[in-house]
């Protein structure tokens, strides 16, 4: 819960700076209409639901979204994006609070959704592609339940959704450079 | 000999649909008198109103009886078509044959007898009405109007300028009202004052403008075109037409702490005061209250500082009396103190909406720059309160204020722009931004000048060393919230002038449970009033804003226009009328009376010697309500149009039935 100091403290004033400066949008602009929310596929699966997110951030609240599973569930499916009156790009405020979340260390002990984010783009920046069985699997080792999910295995392997080698990029090349300069610009930034 | 038509209307299907009216129209033709009758699907539409003027010329009608809708309908329609033939208007009446009938019952055969009823009732009115011809009264064509603020301002301007003499009556010393005081003006930020005070000026200098400021309206008498008004004139102690406005009486005063009402209490004046700079007229006042000459008898400073000698500790109040044919209210309004809530306390950094108007404004005690009054110090961190007492029925006011919304959304921008580093934030329950261009003034406050808007109401404030603790909620975000602010700005409600009641009674106007003046009708009939005469402009009526005042006052000026383009006054003849010769003078009837209509006829003989005193009803003013002629001791009064002869006359024709 956000206290006091929260909402009063520059500390909260400067979190909203940073994530409007990150994300390039403008979240005090949100009047909390509640169409982002509305018309989300994941919202359901959300404890905070995107509208509510952005008004944590309006008010600085910064260890409570932060903490968030929320920031990580959101698939930047962009539908919000389309339908919002604001003109606000909430996929981009929900990446920024990512980083932010990453950077300071509270994505760290999250077995969920932050932790398949990490898997997902180790395994881009090594193949330029995912292999979705070593991605399961290093995602159930990791989050302590190998066995989860593990009966729709063969099903996906009939269909050919799975495969037991990873295949590679054409043009791994291209996405190392891309993962550098990702890097760089982190390094520039906060 | 009565020849009465009768026309029965299907209203479409409205009618017919329940009342059998072609065996209805059989059947009125059999009533004695009615000489002609029949049905139509649409009485209304045009050829159903020429069928009714070519019965009344080919028949030789007498009297005609529509049987349709409700006269609030159509009888004005008929009474013209009527009219149009010849036959006096008020020889139609109509026989409501839908809300009266067809709507209410399901059953056919009791509708349809039911129908016959009405029409055999209204037969045998009809057979005895009076043709009977509007009343003319002649009028004064001057209007009174009661404030100074830009509602009254607007008002006298709009009459004025249209080439009409304007009685201006303002109670405090300064006409201006509370835009004079405000600092600058949503959304557009123009300077209150500066807009504001060549209208004042322009007032002082009209030609057809009659001022008179520390001045009440004290009794009205009279009615439409014909009001008599007594305006008490509070003795300034100051002769006006000596005073020069050099104001060293105002700087020789000893007295000077006193709260000016001018600044909300936010600033001082002395007992002998100018209020504000540009005050018009620009003329001091003695506050005897607070004068040290009235209260101890001894001082006289002033009256030794003034080099024109104008200093008149003996003035006494004048009354003085102006004939006008029309009155517009525009008494304004107030808004509350800050202490509704106790458990806000009350604390000198808790103040209203007003006073921090006057810390924002130019003119203002602290010259613009936002300052606390425990301290003296700019504040860092400002809470404003919206809905502070408005939108509580349990302790403050059911009603919206209406223009808090906007105010406070301004003050959070005003104070930003003058204290950078400074935070603002505003709880509020709902925006409520309807005006041209008012929402996206509300979303810049917000998005560009950073002020934290948090949704919902705050529980409680109190004192913590140097600062103010405001303990609230965010319910967007479902948290409880505690800040800390130097000054809390409450949006208290706004509320009619004190003594604007008084006033409505004075004038026969209704007003509602909070004080607020009654219009005549919400939608149609917005800036007028159930007495003739008598119109409503600003926040008198009902919580506004300034471009929506201006607007309302300059309909009242042009229902005063119009009222007075006329020669004479044309009124329903509608009225009570005395029968001298058994009248027994226990003048019950103006005891009841709501509008004064009754007077004393004396009676008297060619010699000039008086015989008796009657009632005699000022045919100006009645209404035609019958509250009279019900209260008549001695059968004496009778209505046109609706005598006791035509009432018995149309009981007994339910006798047959």
């Amino acid at each position: 819960m956000p206290t006091a100091s929260d909402i009063a403290s520059e500390a909260a004033l400067a979190f909203r700076a940073r994530i409007e400066h990150l994300s390039g949008q403008t979240v005090s602009s949100c009047y909390q209409c509640g169409k982002c929310t509305a018309g989300c596929p994941v919202a359901s699966e959300m404890d905070t639901d995107p509208a509510r997110v952005m008004r944590l951030v309006q008010l600085g609240a910064r260890e409570r979204v932060l903490r968030d599973e929320a920031i990580w569930l959101c698939a930047s499916c962009e539908t919000c994006v389309s339908r919002c009156p604001q003109a606000c790009r909430l996929p981009r405020v929900m990446d920024a609070l990512r980083a932010v979340a990453e950077q300071d260390g509270y994505a760290r002990d999250n077995r969920g959704a932050a932790l398949l984010n990490r898997l997902f783009l180790a395994q881009i920046r090594a193949f330029g592609r995912v292999h979705e069985m070593s991605l399961v699997a290093g995602f159930n080792l990791a989050s302590r339940r190998p066995l989860r999910d593990v009966t729709k295995g063969p099903s996906m392997m009939r269909k050919g959704k799975l495969h037991l080698l990873p295949q590679r990029s054409a043009n791994l090349p291209a996405v190392r450079r891309i993962f550098e300069r990702v890097q760089e610009l982190e390094g520039s930034e906060t | 000999m009565a020849r009465i038509g009768v026309f029965i209307c299907h209203c479409g299907e409205n009618i017919a649909r329940n009342v059998d009216v072609d065996r209805v129209a059989e059947a009125a033709a059999q009533i004695p008198g009615v000489a002609h009758a029949e049905s139509y699907r649409y009485m209304c539409s045009d050829p159903g109103q020429r069928k009714i003027r070519e019965a009344i010329v080919a028949q030789g009608l007498t009297g005609i009886v529509v049987a349709a809708c409700s006269p609030h309908m159509h009888e004005n329609t008929f009474q013209n078509a009527v009219e149009g033939a010849g036959l006096n208007r008020y020889l139609c009446e109509m026989a409501n044959l839908r809300e009266h009938c067809s709507w209410v019952h399901s059953d056919r055969e009791e509708a349809t007898s039911k129908a016959l009823e009405l029409i055999a009732i209204m037969v045998e009115k009809v057979k005895r009405n009076q043709p009977l011809a509007p009343i003319r009264v002649p009028m004064t064509k001057r209007a009174l109007v009661i404030g100074g603020g830009i509602a009254g301002i607007q008002a006298a301007l709009d009459i004025a300028n249209a080439g009409r003499d304007v009685v201006l009556v303002e109670r405090e010393p300064s006409i201006g009202g509370h835009m004079a005081q405000l600092s600058e003006t949503f959304p557009t930020l123009d300077c209150s004052q500066c807009i504001m005070t060549p209208r004042m000026v322009e007032v002082k200098n009209h030609p057809r403008i009659q001022l008179y400021t520390y001045a009440e309206v004290e009794a009205v008498d009279g009615y439409v075109g014909n009001f008599t008004v007594t305006i008490r004139r509070r003795a300034r102690s100051v002769d006006e037409s000596k005073c020069t406005g050099c104001g060293a009486c105002t700087q020789r005063c000893p007295q000077k702490k006193i709260a000016s009402e001018f600044d909300a209490g936010m600033g001082q004046r002395p007992a002998i005061f100018i209020p504000f700079a540009q005050a018009v007229p620009n003329l001091p006042v003695i506050d005897r209250t607070r004068c040290t000459m009235f209260l101890k008898g001894k001082c006289g400073l002033c009256a030794k500082a003034c080099p024109a000698g104008c200093i008149d500790y003996e003035q006494t109040d004048t009354l003085v009396t102006e004939e006008v044919g029309a009155i517009v209210m525009a008494t304004g309004f107030d808004v509350q103190p800050p202490t509704l809530y106790p458990e806000y306390g009350s604390d000198p950094d808790i103040i209203n909406g007003l006073q921090f108007e006057r810390l924002l404004s130019a003119s203002g005690p602290t010259a613009g720059e936002p300052r606390r009054p425990s301290n003296g110090e700019v504040p860092r961190s400002v809470v404003f309160v919206a809905c502070a007492g408005s939108r509580d029925p349990a302790r403050g006011v059911p009603y919206c204020s209406s223009i808090c919304c906007m105010y406070t959304a301004k003050h959070a921008l005003l104070y930003k722009h003058k204290v950078h580093d400074g935070q603002a934030y505003v709880f509020y329950m709902d925006i409520r931004a309807a005006g041209k261009n008012y929402d996206a003034f509300v979303h810049r406050v917000i998005a560009e000048e950073g002020a934290q808007y948090l949704r919902g109401r705050v529980s409680r404030i109190y004192r913590d060393g140097d600062q103010l603790v405001v303990r609230g909620a965010d319910t967007l975000s479902g948290t409880a919230l505690t800040i800390r602010a130097d000054l809390v700005v409450l949006a208290t409600a706004v509320t009619p002038r004190p003594g604007s009641d008084a006033l409505a009674q004075k004038l026969s106007v209704p007003y509602d449970a909070f004080g607020f003046a009654s219009e005549a009708h919400p939608k149609l009939r917005p800036v007028e009033t159930n007495t003739a005469g008598v119109f409503l402009a600003g926040t008198c009526q009902a919580p506004r804003d300034i471009p929506d005042t201006v607007a309302q006052a300059g309909g009242c000026a042009a229902k005063v226009l119009a009222l007075f383009s006329a020669d004479q006054l044309e009124r329903e003849p509608v009225v009570s009328r005395v029968n001298e010769a058994t009248c027994v003078a226990c003048f019950d009837c103006e005891r009841v009376c709501p509008f004064h209509a009754p007077e004393h006829r004396e009676l008297r003989n060619r010699a000039g010697d008086l015989l008796r005193v009657v009632s005699h009803i000022n045919e100006g003013v009645c209404a035609g309500c019958g509250l009279c002629v019900v209260t008549c001791r001695s059968h004496s009064i009778d209505l046109a149009g609706f005598s006791d002869e035509q009432t018995f006359a149309e009981i007994g024709a339910l006798a047959p039935f």
